[in-house]
């Protein structure tokens, strides 16, 4: 098998006023099935080492393993890429028997941080949300758009982001966020 | 003539010097001047000419309100056209220029137009240019066009960037005067969150040049205390130099942010487009003074009163060496002692009123002004700047000249209105006050949000309320009430006392003199921009215009970009007394959005260039473009239509692509086709549902070709089914309609078949999927090794996966060419490896890689269907003869019932088949088949058109696939097609399957 590349290959652009960067490639799996069900619950636990299934627009974990709410029937599940098609795996044999679907997307996104004290300014030039540090902190997520492309986002610690988008318009999210980024367009309202 | 004064100018650093353009000429003006400002400085009183008449105009306003100095600005990349000098900050190296003039601002041929007047009145272009129609494109429109118009349109590229920002708060105060600032102090008290705006770059708006005492303090003092206040509060935020752009339902509000217009050298975006969504909106927004229509009002050196005051107390600019001040009221007696006081003379005050002003009117006798009362001007005099002014008697004609008195400036006072634009555009309704004589918010009929409450409040003087006191107790409350309405709970402390307002009250005065002859009337100017007179508003009630929108457009009075800001009212008076009605009556235009004009650049933020759109780019692209491959745009995604060798010409390269496919093997990037993995016990009925043909009967391993309509029946999208396992199946759709296709998937699961248990997933980008083409594809796979791809292991319409060349291929054996073809699909993180294996196994097997156009090709020289050449959302599948694609089992599918109305079931409808040229030619595309006879519009009639036409290779001649009328029952028939040249060409009527109809090729 050949070395695995992201749609990116890492770019990465650190002089604005808050860094942006491709993280390479992560294991995601979505996961749709009913979030109510324990045994669906914990079987998604487990797989991504959480001790709960995130709450509405809300993260939980790292990339390493964690659990993003997508939709009332929706998660991402998140796991180190090379252990992707054995979690999947696991998740499938721990289901069987119950209505859900796990499918890997992990070659269908690519993974942004944007880092810095005014990383939420970033994110609020581009999407319609509100990045207040009231409204929005550690934890948060929205899936929403970004300028014209389909995007997820969620803070990850202070001053951090973690912003999933199609593998295919990786290359304008990056152009996107770095532009937005730029030093001299600070907005300094948060 | 204009000058600097020795002393004042609070806005100005006297100490520095800013050197700026005008005209070429250079000249300086000092750090906190608007060009406006410092154009007056340098006694630059001529600033352009009008739009129609070509006369000659100066500087009227000192803010938003300006009709007339509008300049080109900037050079090249930054040159912007039609910027009011009133509200561009001075930079050192600012270039302006004026507009519509030829050859000179100073020499003007078009000034000769003014002695047409008689002949230019309203509706003169309508009335004069109808007649004889040609003579309107070819002569008029040229002319008017060389003659009319205000700016140049920009030549070069946007040099700057823009963006936008998205803020959500719980009150938003429009205008950092002294209003806004107590609005905000008591919202933020509260503790909502406030956003305050202020479009200029400095705070404290008119109270701080009227002066005045609040509690205690001038109004400056109490200007700084209350920003010293507001800035410490942690839940404001204060922004000057944006603009409060327009309201919007539920809350929504543009802001306009003029970042580095005043510093254009300065990194970062020029402008940014705050997107607010905020609970209440307060708009502090102020009143504008209206000019008096007197004859010769827009002659250079006539000037509102209050800007003449501005322009001394905020700049240290006098416009005037003797001022004239013409008033209705009260307000305007402040300029007079404005002027006197800063050492300038003032040989009147004409007062339209009879008994003249109260206090003020006190305080200007004591310093020895002299005031005429129930005087008017019946003339200014003067060309290119003022000279004097002719006296006459208010209620008279103006024909009898009482006096003429020397001045070079005259300052007019026609009474204030309030700035009601944020609070109109959402809906907010407006009273006529009858003693201000001015419309204002109405508070019981305010705009409202989605749970039928007001979302907006106006505060201070664009309420209504004029005097210092009134305006801050309007004001606090207004900030209270919008605190509350957001959820806060205001704080009960009192509003700041402001002075009372002691004056008398206003004369309305819609034309001066009251009874005007008419060669004064059609001297008098309501709308400077657009060149409309107060004879021009007559002259349409005369004519029987009797609607206030459409006299505005006949006139079109208020339509210039200043939108009417000092015309409205003055016009719709007019108007009125015309038609014997009462102003109110006659009512207002339609206040729209934006309050000022806002670039374009800010409305596109930050969509240009390289992220202008979103281009969708497959694992393998790079390689594509490396290749110098041409691409074509297939919905967001570029893909390859050919890949072009040496000198070849495209069509080369395509034949190319088609032969070496057909005798060896071709490679295509597939990528971008659309993969959705529907999965659940209910999935085989979904299906059954979704596509026309069956799909739950299909085996796992097994492919199927389907079709999808929607509920009318017309063809949708098409593609394979792969039935992965018994509960899961990959559907592929075209490259262009995945999204499409699986919103549409969600909509009938979400709404319509919830009870189904199924779930969906794009995948589409989950996987690289390549094709490879072509006689010799199998030994390319065999080469790479890993799996049997043999016939008898994995037969035509079989999928299977496992490990090919080391990649985790799915491989499915289907084509779109007619020709034995895999398509493979591996981890998109390993596409671009995949393809460079495929290319080295590939080549000595003389494989090529193909582009679309190639694709499109081979697929109809098969009479494959492609949807969106075949299919327009007009075609049914049985149109194209898919008959045998449409389940006649299933008791539904969506677009069943669709499909058998009349008009669908009709054997009339145009239907496809084959065609090919007598003459070997390619037809043209979407040609029309024609026949004798032509149809009510006087075009030939019709019987068919074209869909797909394309030169084949493999046949050597013009190939074409189209819809016609009794199509398959006109077999060997020969059609007439119109050209682009207008001769026809024949074409017979053919099977539209050329190429290996037995489907052996595909099946080896």
């Amino acid at each position: 098998m050949s070395e695995a590349i992201s749609a990116l290959a890492g770019a990465n652009n650190p002089n604005g006023f808050a860094a942006v960067a491709e993280l390479g490639l992560h294991g995601m799996i979505t996961v749709r099935g009913d979030q109510a069900d324990a045994g669906f619950a914990k079987a998604v636990c487990t797989v991504a080492g959480v001790e709960a299934l995130p709450e509405v627009r809300k993260c939980v974990g790292t990339l390493e393993g964690g659990v993003a709410w997508m939709s009332p029937d929706e998660l991402m599940v998140f796991v180190p890429y090379s252990l992707v098609v054995e979690k999947l795996e696991e998740l499938n044999a721990a289901l069987d028997g119950s209505h859900f679907l796990a499918v890997n997307v992990s070659d269908a996104r690519a993974v942004f941080g944007i880092t810095g004290p005014k990383a939420r300014e970033v994110i609020a030039k581009l999407a319609p949300v509100d990045l207040s540090p009231e409204a929005f902190g550690v934890g948060d997520l929205r899936r929403t758009r970004l300028a014209q492309i389909a995007a997820a986002f969620w803070m990850n610690s202070e001053d951090s982001f973690r912003l999933v988008c199609f593998r295919s318009v990786a290359e304008y999210a990056y152009n996107l966020l770095a532009m937005s980024a730029s030093a001299g367009s600070e907005v300094d309202y948060f | 003539m204009s000058t600097r004064l020795s002393k004042g100018g609070r806005l100005v650093d006297t100490s520095s010097t800013v050197a700026f353009q005008f005209n070429g000429k250079t000249l300086t003006g000092h750090a906190g001047d608007t060009l406006a400002s410092a154009l007056l400085a340098n006694d630059q009183m001529l600033v352009g000419r009008s739009f129609k008449y070509h006369r000659p105009r100066g500087i009227v306003a000192s803010g938003a309100e300006e009709p007339n100095a509008l300049v080109n600005l900037g050079q090249n990349g930054k040159f912007e056209p039609n910027q009011r000098a009133t509200t561009t900050e001075l930079f050192d190296g600012l270039s302006a220029t004026s507009q519509n003039h030829w050859p000179s601002l100073e020499f003007d041929v078009g000034a000769v137009n003014q002695y047409f007047t008689p002949f230019l009145t309203a509706g003169f272009y309508y009335k004069m240019f109808m007649h004889p129609r040609p003579l309107w494109k070819h002569v008029y429109e040229p002319f008017i066009r060389q003659s009319a118009g205000l700016g140049k349109a920009p030549k070069e590229k946007d040099a700057d960037r823009y963006e936008h920002f998205y803020a959500y708060v719980d009150v938003t105060v429009i205008g950092g005067g002294v209003a806004g600032l107590q609005a905000a102090l008591a919202a933020g008290e509260a503790g909502a969150k406030v956003l305050v705006m202020e479009q200029t770059a400095a705070w404290g708006g008119r109270a701080v040049v009227d002066g005045g005492t609040i509690d205690g303090m001038s109004a400056e003092t109490w200007v700084a205390s209350a920003l010293a206040r507001l800035e410490e509060m942690p839940n404001v935020t204060l922004r000057r130099r944006m603009m409060g752009a327009g309201v919007y339902d539920h809350g929504y509000l543009l802001g306009y942010e003029r970042l580095t217009d005043h510093a254009p050298d300065q990194d970062g975006p020029r402008h940014r487009l705050w997107r607010i969504r905020t609970k209440q909106i307060v708009t502090a927004t102020g009143a504008i003074e209206r000019p008096i229509s007197f004859a010769g009002n827009d002659i250079p050196g006539v000037m509102l009163a209050s800007a003449v005051r501005d322009y001394a107390v905020n700049y240290g600019v006098a416009v005037g060496k003797r001022t004239v001040v013409v008033t209705n009221n009260d307000d305007g007696y402040r300029t007079a002692i404005a002027m006197v006081e800063a050492g300038q003379e003032v040989p009147a005050i004409i007062d339209a009123r009879g008994q003249g002003a109260g206090d003020l009117g006190e305080k200007a006798r004591k310093l020895g002004i002299r005031v005429a009362l129930g005087m008017a001007i019946s003339k200014v005099k003067g060309g290119k700047r003022v000279e004097g002014v002719e006296l006459c008697r208010m209620e008279g004609n103006g024909g009898a000249i009482l006096e003429t008195i020397k001045c070079d400036a005259v300052a007019m006072s026609g009474g204030w209105s309030p700035v009601v634009h944020l609070w109109s555009h959402c809906g907010g309704k407006l009273l006529w006050d009858e003693v201000e004589n001015h419309f204002k918010p109405d508070a019981t009929r305010a705009p409202t949000g989605a749970d039928g409450k007001p979302f907006v409040l106006t505060a201070g003087s664009a309420s209504g309320p004029l005097g210092l006191g009134d305006v801050l107790a309007d004001a606090d409350a207004a900030g209270k009430m919008a605190a509350e309405a957001a959820g806060y709970a205001p704080a009960t402390t009192p509003a700041p006392a402001g002075d009372a307002r002691d004056e008398n009250q206003m004369k309305p005065v819609w034309m001066m003199p009251a009874n005007p002859v008419y060669e004064l009337r059609m001297k008098m100017w309501l709308d400077y921009q657009n060149d409309v007179k107060v004879s021009d508003v007559q002259l349409a009630a005369r004519e029987g215009f009797e609607s206030v929108e459409h006299t505005k457009r006949y006139t079109t009075l208020g339509m210039a970009t200043d939108q009417g800001k000092l015309s409205n009212i003055n016009g719709l008076a007019v108007l009125a007394d015309s038609l014997g009605e009462k102003i109110p009556q006659v009512g207002t235009t339609t206040f729209r959005p934006p309050y000022t004009p806002i670039s374009m650049g800010a409305i596109g933020g930050a969509a240009r260039d390289d992220v202008f759109q979103p281009i969708r780019k497959t694992p393998i692209q790079q390689w594509h473009e490396d290749q110098g491959a041409y691409m074509e745009p297939v919905g967001q995604w570029r893909r390859p239509y050919t890949f072009p060798r040496g000198n070849e010409s495209h069509a080369q390269a395509v034949s190319r692509e088609i032969t070496n496919t057909r005798t060896n093997v071709g490679l295509l990037d597939a990528s971008t086709l659309g993969k959705i993995i529907v999965k659940g016990p209910d999935a085989g009925k979904f299906l059954d549902l979704l596509y026309t043909n069956m799909m739950s009967t299909l085996k796992p391993g097994k492919c199927r070709y389907g079709l999808m309509c929607n509920e009318n029946g017309f063809l949708m999208d098409d593609g394979v089914v792969a039935r992965l396992d018994e509960e899961t199946f990959l559907v592929h759709t075209t490259s262009g309609g995945a999204a499409h296709t699986h919103a549409h998937m969600e909509e009938w699961l979400q709404t319509e078949w919830w009870d189904f248990k199924v779930y969906t997933a794009d995948v589409t980008e989950q996987y690289a999927q390549i094709a490879v083409v072509g006689p010799k594809a199998r030994m390319v796979l065999e080469k790479l090794g890993g799996m049997d791809v043999s016939k008898a292991a994995l037969g035509f319409m079989d999928w299977t996966q496992g490990k090919l060349g080391g990649f985790d291929a799915r491989i499915f054996r289907i084509s779109f060419s007619g020709e034995l073809s895999y398509e493979i699909a591996v981890p998109a993180s390993q596409g671009r490896a995949f393809w460079d294996a495929l290319m080295a196994a590939g080549e000595e097997f003389g494989m090529m890689p193909y582009g679309t156009e190639c694709l499109h090709v081979m697929r109809a020289e098969k009479g494959f269907i492609m949807i969106g050449d075949e299919t327009d959302g007009t075609v049914i599948p049985q149109d194209l003869g898919l008959h045998w694609a449409i389940s006649k089992k299933k008791e539904d599918f969506i677009g069943k019932r669709g499909q058998q109305r009349t008009f669908l079931a009709s054997e009339e409808r145009w239907q496809l088949v084959g065609l090919e040229t007598v003459d070997g030619s390619v037809l043209p595309d979407g040609a029309y088949a024609v026949v004798h006879g032509h149809n009510e519009n006087g075009q030939r009639n019709m019987i068919g058109r074209v869909t797909s036409t394309y030169y084949s290779p493999t046949l050597g001649r013009g190939i074409a696939m189209g819809l016609i009328k009794h199509g398959p029952q006109r077999m060997g028939e020969l059609v007439e097609f119109g050209k682009v040249d207008g001769t026809t060409v024949m074409a017979k009527i053919v099977d539209p399957v050329w190429y290996d109809k037995e489907g052996e090729k595909q099946n080896v």
